[in-house]
């Protein structure tokens, strides 16, 4: 926690009296004045006490949705990124490395971002890439491979954080993607600031065996509305979240993604912790005769599956980012470490299984990387998105396993950060939504 | 801009190559996997075909132009490495043993593109090259050849004994390796290019194999065999600085050719499972939730994904070459990976597939046969391994054995 933070949050528990009985707090469940306290000294206590819940209202008056457009199909084979990427890429990787890897373990033991990596990352304009030009942004274009690139930049910093920065990100690239005029302009803008609100993807519900493509939340009709009942799991910031697009089956029209404000009657949130990502504050949500206007759809029918398609490949940058770390991390273990009176590192035992982590993170990439480049240039992608996310789930977890292994009982305890990147790597296979490219 | 799609300027070599697999090589693969040994006659024709290919602007193909591309402008290309890659998934999509029976296109070929001076590749541009490296004693070690060249007068005079030569009898060349100096290791150790008409140089026998039976593998004996010595690719100097750099370049520019021969191969037995399995009743459409599908159809995507993984990986080798960046470790990925994709791929497909896949009606069981040797020559799995693994580590041959 960085130092500045507590002076705040002492403010922020000066006023906790006054807002006990907000609608956040009830929310969140949290009654007794022990557990408001507690809550309190952290970001999402500040924000409980500063009234939490931002209020969204109209900022912008848009004529015609400013909907982010595919790029022209291009004719080379190139694995170089653009300029921009370049440099996005390149400071992005510093604050990786100077900020979210040191901090990757304070954040998961307080299970959630620190105020500050939070400010720090947004002001090197993390979500001006998903807004576009007339809203503040400075996108022109859709870029699902930008945003793969700086998912895969923070995820080798810290999954877990990287998680909780990039879900605001893809609640965005889907406003930019799919939002109509109204939506638009009442939500995108908020994400071009140094402070966006809090907002994710909720598609992951509880249990075995679900089918990202066929919720299990379901939405009654109700006159113009749709009356909500249901649950969604591991949400990041799903606690305190300001903003969710959430997959409902909605009666009439089916499968649908749906704006909802997260201070909507009926709507409440508890903490979710889980084997890794603690630093994305994962949550359950649930939704109890939540009530829906027509205008808070998002999209058409066919937006839900492409919202899945885009929140896994975004999972596998994150997954490719982590991989990559724990290749780094093992690198210099293995040359150091001794054994027999040699590195370990020339036991082909070893070093054979650093050669295959190594063949798996580039193949990981390379699958990613061409699904987002289909997307971005307005191809279809639901093949290459298949295939590169379960390529992604069993060989991250391969390589995040590996990771430990190389580094024998040491790579079992707190002490090195591999056993934090096996716990991160697992979510790859099943965290649906969340984030989005 | 990163994009991954192969590159339209090649669509209509790949349309070609695809025509010569699927009207010529399928049509004979079973042929000349039962009648081993005999020469594929047609493969004479196609030769002439290609050739007027070769004049009709797709210049750029085969495997004398696998070689450290870019032109210096600092402009992404896609060039003769890709193009020739792309061209042999297509042949070997077809039959993997016919595409390396190819008249012009041996190993020997990729070796003169790499190190010959300009005289010498005037003097061998028709030539048809195989290459010698193997012996009865030394496989992936390259270092205990024992074949030896030795400087008499204006002559090389050559002894030693060649296995594993691929178009050993077909071909009218040889690229034989042999040390001036076994005592100096590798660095002793140069290429020469030896004709087929030498009486020094004696076809033993053919091999009888597993699989790739319609291409010949030779031993061969040099006994006294005299080259002049203008046969010496690259330069006599035992340059123990420099040492193997120069020779062993040329398998980062074919390590990712033979990939490519892995990645064909693979994509024949996957299409032609998709069909079976589909006639059974077995949907394939990618459907987005993952545990509702049947296990045939769960292994085929398994399989898919791992062929992607490994297509990308060589069209990324080479990608780098033709734009002038080093890619030995890349090179290595791509070869090591596709490799083991091919056997597991065309193994897993034969088994998916019933008695289908294990019977002769079908060409399933030959391509599990033919995709083995993928992962064996030009650098078998171990060795792509400890390539790989010593350019991540940072550890010399002498460190990492």
């Amino acid at each position: 926690m960085p130092k500045g933070q507590r002076d705040i949050q002492g403010a922020g528990l000066a006023v906790l009296n006054r807002v006990a009985g907000s609608k956040a707090l009830e929310r969140l469940g949290l009654k007794k004045p022990a557990e408001q306290a507690l809550f309190a000294a952290s970001r999402t206590g500040f924000k409980v006490a500063g009234m939490a819940g931002r209020q969204f209202k109209s900022v912008k008056d848009l004529l015609s949705p400013a909907r982010l457009e595919s790029q022209a199909p291009r004719e080379l084979f190139d694995l170089s990124p653009g300029e921009e990427q370049q440099m996005m890429v390149e400071s992005l990787r510093r604050f990786a490395e100077d900020v979210l890897r040191p901090a990757a373990a304070d954040a998961e033991a307080h299970q959630e971002v620190a105020e500050d990596t939070w400010k720090g990352a947004f002001e090197l304009g993390l979500g001006l890439m998903a807004v576009p030009e007339a809203l503040g942004g400075a996108a022109t274009q859709r870029s699902p491979v930008t945003t793969a690139l700086m998912a895969e930049t923070l995820g080798w910093g810290d999954m877990g954080q990287a998680a909780a920065l990039l879900a605001p990100v893809g609640v965005a690239n889907a406003l930019a993607s799919w939002g109509s005029q109204e939506q638009q302009g009442r939500y995108l803008a908020a994400f071009a600031e140094d402070n966006p609100p809090d907002a994710a993807l909720a598609l992951l519900e509880p249990g075995a065996m679900g089918d990202a493509s066929a919720p299990r939340l379901k939405g009654r009709k109700h006159g113009e509305h749709w009356v909500l009942d249901g649950e969604k799991a591991l949400v990041p910031l799903g606690p305190f979240a300001d903003l969710l697009i959430v997959s409902a089956d909605l009666e009439e029209l089916g499968p649908r993604l749906l704006l909802i404000e997260g201070d909507s009657e009926g709507l409440s949130a508890r903490a979710e912790p889980a084997m890794g990502l603690r630093a994305a504050s994962l949550g359950r949500l649930r939704f109890k005769n939540v009530l829906v206007e027509r205008g808070a759809i998002l999209g058409d029918e066919s937006t839900l599956r492409e919202a899945v398609a885009l929140g896994r490949l975004a999972w596998c940058a994150l997954a490719v980012g982590a991989a990559q770390a724990a290749l780094d991390y093992v690198i210099p273990y293995v040359n150091e470490r001794k054994a027999f009176g040699e590195p370990v590192s020339h036991r082909q035992g070893v070093a054979f299984t650093v050669a295959g982590m190594g063949i798996e993170v580039d193949s990981m990439r390379l699958m990613l990387w061409r699904a987002a480049a289909r997307a971005e240039q307005g191809r279809d992608f639901h093949r290459e998105a298949v295939l590169a996310h379960r390529y992604c789930a069993d060989r991250a977890m391969q390589v995040g396993s590996d990771a430990v292994q190389m580094l024998g009982g040491h790579g079992y305890t707190k002490e090195h950060p591999v056993e934090r990147w096996y716990r991160d790597l697992r979510a790859v296979g099943q965290l649906e939504g969340g984030l989005l490219l | 801009m990163i994009n991954l799609e192969e590159p339209k300027k090649f669509r209509m070599l790949v349309h070609q190559a695809h025509q010569v697999a699927s009207e010529i090589f399928r049509p004979n693969s079973r042929k000349y996997d039962r009648a081993e040994h005999d020469y594929p006659k047609e493969l004479d024709m196609l030769a002439a075909l290609m050739d007027g290919m070769n004049q009709g602007g797709q210049r750029e193909a085969g495997v004398a132009h696998v070689a450290r591309g870019a032109d210096g402008s600092g402009e992404i290309v896609n060039g003769g490495n890709m193009a020739t890659v792309l061209g042999l998934i297509e042949l070997c999509w077809g039959d993997v043993g016919l595409a390396l029976s190819l008249p012009r296109q041996g190993l020997g070929n990729a070796a003169i593109a790499a190190v010959a001076n300009p005289e010498q590749k005037k003097a061998l541009a028709r030539a048809w090259a195989a290459m010698a490296i193997t012996e009865p004693g030394a496989g992936s070690d390259s270092a205990a050849i024992r074949t030896t060249a030795k400087k008499d007068g204006d002559e090389w005079v050559i002894n030693g004994e060649k296995i594993f030569v691929t178009a050993g009898q077909r071909c009218d060349h040889v690229v034989v390796w042999a040390s001036l100096d076994p005592s100096k290791g590798r660095a002793a150790i140069k290429s020469f290019v030896v004709s087929k008409d030498n009486p020094g140089m004696k076809l033993l026998r053919l091999e009888h194999k597993l699989g790739i039976r319609s291409s010949d593998t030779a031993t061969l004996v040099f006994d006294n065999c005299r080259v002049p010595a203008s046969a010496l690719l690259g330069s006599p100097e035992i340059d123990t600085k420099q040492g193997f750099g120069g020779v062993m370049q040329t398998f980062d520019n074919t390590r990712p050719v033979v990939a490519a021969m892995g990645v064909g191969v693979a994509r024949a037995a996957l299409e032609r499972t998709r069909e079976l399995l589909e006639a059974a009743g077995v949907a394939l459409d990618y459907p987005t939730d993952r545990w509702r599908i049947p296990a045939a159809a769960a292994a085929f995507y398994e399989m898919e994904a791992e062929w992607e993984a490994a297509r990308l990986l060589t069209l990324r080798a080479t990608w780098m070459a033709d734009n002038g960046q080093p890619n030995s470790l890349q090179a290595s990925m791509a070869k090591a990976k596709a490799g083991r994709m091919a056997t597991q791929v065309t193994l897993r497909c034969a088994e998916l597939c019933g008695a289908a896949g294990y019977g002769e009606d079908e060409l399933l069981e030959k391509w599990a046969r033919d995709s083995k040797i993928l992962d064996i020559f030009e650098g078998t799995q171990q060795i792509q391994l400890l390539i790989v693994a010593r350019r991540l580590l940072g550890k010399s041959s002498a460190e990492l054995k």
